[in-house]
């Protein structure tokens, strides 16, 4: 059982405002990536977020570009889990291939506000929120697999036999 | 048992199965897989897998096309990298500064073809449904694990059927209809589905104006789009291809979870007002809200007859507004120059830019001051894409962009074009 923090946003949040296109080929670090998380969204976010904090949103979470710091930006930021209504496709993939949980949950963002805590229990697979439990849908095995083992990249590096740091 | 979409077809396919059905997760390998400037973060994530060099490169397409020339040091040196890159790991299809943008230069190129599938580290990798392929956007770290595996996992998405009747008025064009679909249906109409268009008005469509159709459908949410190809797609494929192919078709019995009819015999030009594509009212509704920038080009409208469209609402007059045009690629840059339009866009007095995205997502070449209200032919106008958060950024067609570059407001290309009908 984790308790998190909540951000809470809305609709059809795009990947443009959680990470300004102007910065993906000139931003590098996960340090400088982190610091223009949601800029264009919620200015407070990137100075106000702690390890831990979730985001919870509406419908099509992350729709727009294929820009991975729209993901890691978060990552780096030490969000571990976005909870949505939905979520873009590529947004989507991008979360599992970063080895960040995309949880679908429609009725969360009717529930809490910025500022508020869940409880995530990963054995009952459920959200504990505002006295009420939401189901967690469970994903594939083999999407799970990727998630669990940290994402994309270190599972090649387990396949290349480079040692995950 | 029913039967299979094109997106079931096409991943089974990829995927070496004999079929495939939505809901299965596959391994599949892609016939072309494709990155841009972002081909030196790719590298940076690649090394750091410890895959020995790249599978396949003669499968592997590099363009430089989204900040070109570099318009800084740090863009500079990220184009030095992947040039040192293609070099050590024998990517021949390497496109430079000025060749234009990946979308519009891979089809120019017949780099892929009916019956294949396309990943690239591109959200509007749905374009190349306009060849009849399947094309897909997807991550940095995906494409380096593409570059160290040649695989990839995917989910086979549902597909959505959208039925496209009639024949376009003159100065309407498939944007518009592209626009309408989002309006009616929303940025998330599409969600993570694959979209196949279906009806008698595509065939009435020109080869420049078919990829606007799963252009825009990045838009809609959607994996991938898919227009059927006919002779026309074939005859064009002929002379430039350089392997065999196998178009396929979904079958009549396929299972779809949503259509969509849309009659476009009457439609009216359309536009997306900010901050999102699917902000869509009729543009008469908007007539008259002053613009102080407009912007013609991008893998949505920047081919041939989009130039070609604007110059002929634009001879005879001067611009009122800055008008930016960038042409798609070399190659339609220099059907321009020697068609003529060109020579009629300088004159009304637009500032023509290198073959690339020019300031689309905002990297340079027109980022507008706050408060600048540009309208553009481009897919995106989410808040702050064209590099200003607080700056108005509206879709349209080229007609529109160039009829409000005349006026220095949103305007009715109709107005201008009446007297040639």
């Amino acid at each position: 059982m984790a308790l998190h923090r909540v951000w809470v946003y809305g609709d059809n949040v795009n990947t443009d405002v959680i990470f300004p296109g102007k910065y993906t080929y000139t931003l590098k670090t996960p340090e400088e990536i982190a610091v223009h998380a949601l800029e264009d969204l919620d200015p407070a976010f990137a100075g106000g977020v702690r390890p831990g904090d979730v985001i919870v949103a509406g419908r099509n979470w992350g729709s727009g570009s294929s820009r991975e710091q729209a993901v890691t930006a978060l990552k780096y930021a030490g969000v571990p889990v976005i909870i949505a209504a939905s979520f873009g496709g590529l947004y989507f993939r991008n979360c599992i291939n970063q080895g960040i949980w995309p949880v679908v949950c429609p009725e969360l963002r009717q529930w809490v506000q910025t500022g508020e805590t869940i409880e995530i229990d990963r054995q009952t697979n459920q959200i504990l929120a505002a006295g009420r439990a939401f189901a967690i849908p469970s994903l594939s095995p083999s999407v799970q697999a990727i998630l669990d083992g940290g994402g994309l990249l270190p599972m090649l590096q387990r396949r290349f036999g480079k040692v995950t740091v | 048992m029913s039967g299979y979409t094109f997106a079931e077809k096409a991943l089974a396919r990829a995927a070496g199965l004999t079929t495939a059905r939505a809901g299965d997760i596959l391994d599949i390998q892609p016939d072309l897989i494709f990155s841009h400037d972002n081909s030196a973060a790719i590298r940076r994530i690649f090394e750091q897998t410890g895959a020995p060099a790249v599978v396949r490169p003669e499968r592997i397409a590099i363009t430089l096309d989204h900040a070109v020339p570099a318009p800084t040091t740090q863009h500079a040196q990220n184009h030095a990298e992947i040039r040192r890159w293609v070099q050590e790991q024998g990517i021949r299809h390497f496109f430079e500064v000025g060749r234009g943008i990946c979308h519009q230069v891979i089809s120019e190129e017949a780099l892929v073809l009916p019956g294949e599938t396309i990943l690239g580290a591109d959200s509007h990798s749905t374009h190349y449904g306009w060849l009849g392929a399947f094309g897909m956007g997807i991550g940095r770290t995906e494409m380096a694990a593409l570059w160290a595996t040649g695989e990839l996992w995917l989910r086979v998405p549902e597909s959505m059927k959208i039925t496209l009747n009639g024949k376009l008025q003159r100065s309407v064009t498939i944007k518009d209809a592209s626009l309408r679909i989002l309006g009616d249906l929303g940025v998330a109409g599409g969600q993570y589905r694959a979209v196949e268009f279906a009806g008698d008005a595509l065939s009435t469509l020109t080869l420049d104006e078919r990829p606007v159709l799963p252009n825009m459908m990045a838009e809609f949410g959607a994996m991938s789009a898919y227009l059927p190809p006919d002779q026309a797609v074939f005859d064009y494929l002929e002379p430039r291809r350089t392997r065999a192919y196998t178009p396929l078709y979904p079958d009549h019995d396929a299972i779809y979870a949503a259509e969509y009819t849309l009659d476009v015999s009457n439609l009216e030009p359309q536009i997306a007002l900010p901050h999102q594509p699917d902000n869509v009212v009729p543009l008469s509704e908007v007539i008259g809200q002053p613009i102080q920038q407009a912007f013609l080009g991008t893998c949505t409208n920047g081919r041939f007859e989009d130039l070609q469209a604007a110059a002929e609402v634009l001879r005879g007059h001067r611009v009122r507004c800055r008008l930016v045009v960038i042409p798609a690629s070399s190659q339609v840059y220099l059907r321009a120059a020697q068609s003529g339009v060109l020579a009629a866009l300088v004159e009304a007095g637009a500032a023509v830019g290198t073959p690339g995205c020019g300031p689309c997502m905002g990297n340079h070449m027109g980022i507008p001051a706050p408060d600048e209200a540009t309208i553009s032919s481009a897919n995106r106008n989410f808040r702050g894409r064209m590099g200003t958060p607080e700056a108005p950024v509206y879709l349209a067609s080229p007609y529109v962009v160039a009829a409000s570059a005349i006026c220095g407001h949103l305007a009715d290309p109709r107005e201008f074009l009446s007297d040639r009908f």
